[in-house]
């Protein structure tokens, strides 16, 4: 089917909107069953959209982006898989091919999305530049500089799909070699560490080491989640605290006398 | 300065949150969150501080490596907003402070942002959104942005102002040691937390196999001899429940080797030396490009 001119800038639009969220991951506007359906919206093909768009939806519904580490780019799957599905006019019927493609594209996505964020790391860099000017209107200008790159990130394939249609697009999605995908999936997993690794170069100290070696071991028994792994973690901080002012009270030439007002309490006894 | 006093009224922190819905906009790989963060900061620093030399240093210290659950970030930029409106008034709060409240509140705040958000509000309105929109149905879209956004907003707004109001009493406190028994309890917990997330999310999983170890008769279960049908599906199932091996070998990767000394170890040894690494003053993007390449190099060659 084809688009009038109007319809085809909607659709970069809808892309370029998706492209954002899929950063900053806050409207949502990226989320398969809103993108395919905004899409839909605007090129005249709501139903069979919103079918590809709830089928995507619960492929994704595990997909988050946790720490560094990136999911499969649901934006970019949800907008081309739809485009494809609109120019292919084979309406309810073309919904399982466009699904097929998504899975890739969601794959590819990742690279782009890679590729963006390396991309950032340099404009942080000009920031740093504009703090040490002491302007604000740089750095905001910079921040706004990314968020419009993320946007393009989807709305330059989207419109690269509307331009050349879907099998050019399809057919170099197919000479991608797995092992390039599957390689760079395995370095995602890994480069996690660095950001971690930075945090602790920042608030290690002799101190709080050990207990950087429980929440280590314990996390390795998967019956405790997140929350119960804090709780554990909450208590050790408020015993610590707590054990570590008593001790330097019953040493007596202690912190006392501060004005640390449960030391002056157990001063009296 | 100290004759008049600079406050942030609440047309402030509105801004300062509607901004922090941007926060991740400019996440990169070094430093991650931080330009969204010294973003969505502006609208405070802005009224705080008027001098060249003051907003140059508060654009510093907000320009630190920072990363968190989006969304569970408004709680700390509650707690920032009261401490920078403090120090702005004269009160002794420095560079160390305002950094040690942040880093040791984002981990464990993070440990509780990933499971409610994304793993439980998400697929919870998802599937219900998806179940709809499949039946053709225009509500489960509608549904899924509404709601969700409403909750997010709701989230952000009142855990920002719940921050800020927290931050003031941490701040009203003369002596200082209850700001310093946070900053501490807050390092503690963030250490706690950071050694539970690498284990559980830095992932590294080697394929090579160590040893291929024929097993005695009796220590797998014998597919020729088994009944067959239900009878002989349940007979297997049995066997395999009381130890039997599925096949007739046993396989050990070095992955299982690695693992049976703690679960998670190649993790820890990779997070050590990008530690390491940073501390020889190693570009962060120089290590993970190369993370990147060694992931693909070591799957071509097939030990990953």
């Amino acid at each position: 089917m084809a688009l009038n001119a109007f319809q085809m800038i909607l659709v970069v639009l809808v892309a370029f909107l998706a492209g954002m969220e899929g950063i900053l991951d806050e409207f949502h506007f990226h989320q398969p069953v809103i993108a395919c359906t905004l899409i839909g919206l605007v090129t005249g093909q709501l139903v069979p959209c919103l079918i590809l768009g709830g089928s995507l939806q619960m492929l994704a519904l595990g997909w988050a982006n946790i720490g560094a580490a990136v999911a499969p780019d649901a934006a970019l799957a949800s907008v081309a898989s739809a485009i494809i599905l609109v120019l292919s006019g084979q309406g309810e019927k073309g919904v399982n091919t466009a699904i097929a493609v998504a899975v890739p594209l969601a794959i590819a996505g990742l690279l782009l999305t890679i590729i963006a964020r390396t991309l950032a790391t340099g404009i942080v860099h000009f920031m740093d530049k504009a703090a040490e000017e002491g302007s604000f209107r740089k750095v905001e200008m910079w921040h706004i500089i990314a968020i419009i790159m993320q946007g393009l990130r989807i709305a330059i394939p989207a419109a690269l799909i509307l331009a050349v249609g879907a099998d050019p697009v399809r057919s170099l999605l197919a000479q991608m070699p797995i092992w390039l995908t599957d390689g760079l999936a395995i370095g995602g997993g890994m480069v996690v560490a660095v950001g971690y690794a930075m945090v602790i170069n920042m608030i290690a100290t002799k101190e709080v080491w050990p207990f950087f070696a429980l929440g280590f071991v314990l996390a390795a028994i998967p019956q405790l989640t997140l929350i119960a792994l804090g709780t554990i973690g909450v208590v050790l901080a408020l015993v610590y605290i707590t054990l570590s002012k008593v001790g330097g009270s019953s040493n007596g030439a202690g912190g006392a006398g501060t004005g640390d007002p449960v030391g002056d309490i157990i001063d009296k006894y | 300065m100290a004759d008049q006093k600079v406050s942030l009224t609440k047309k402030d922190r509105l801004s300062v949150c509607w901004r922090s819905t941007f926060i991740q906009g400019s996440w990169n790989y070094e430093r991650m969150q931080n330009g969204g963060w010294a973003f969505s900061l502006i609208p405070a620093l802005k009224k705080l501080y008027k001098t060249k030399e003051e907003r140059s240093a508060a654009l510093k210290r907000h320009l630190e490596f920072f990363n968190t659950h989006p969304y569970v970030a408004s709680p700390i930029i509650g707690v920032t907003l009261a401490l920078e409106e403090d120090r702005a008034n004269g009160a002794p709060i420095d560079d160390v402070m305002i950094q040690g409240v942040k880093v040791g509140m984002m981990g464990p705040l993070a440990g509780i942002g990933d499971p409610v958000f994304w793993f439980t509000v998400k697929p919870i309105l998802g599937a219900l959104a998806a179940s709809l929109a499949m039946s053709g149905n225009i509500l489960g879209p509608i549904l899924y942005f509404v709601l969700w956004n409403l909750i997010r907003m709701g989230f952000m707004w009142y855990t920002q102002e719940f921050g800020y109001r927290a931050g003031a009493k941490i701040t009203d406190d003369v002596s200082g040691t209850l700001l310093q028994d946070v900053t501490k309890g807050a390092s503690i917990l963030g250490m706690f937390v950071l050694g539970s997330l690498i284990q559980r999310w830095v992932s590294v999983k080697f394929t090579p196999v160590v040893s291929t170890v024929k097993l005695a008769k009796g220590a797998y279960i014998d597919w020729d001899t088994i009944g067959n049908g239900t009878k002989g599906i349940r007979s297997a199932l049995e066997q395999q429940a009381s130890g039997l091996s599925l096949g007739s070998s046993k396989v050990t990767t070095l992955q299982d080797n690695l693992d049976s000394l703690i679960p998670g170890l190649a993790a820890l040894l990779l997070t050590l030396l990008c530690m390491w690494l940073l501390k020889k003053k190693v570009s962060p993007i120089v290590i993970i490009l190369g993370l990147f390449v060694v992931g693909v190099g070591l799957h071509v060659l097939h030990v990953m």
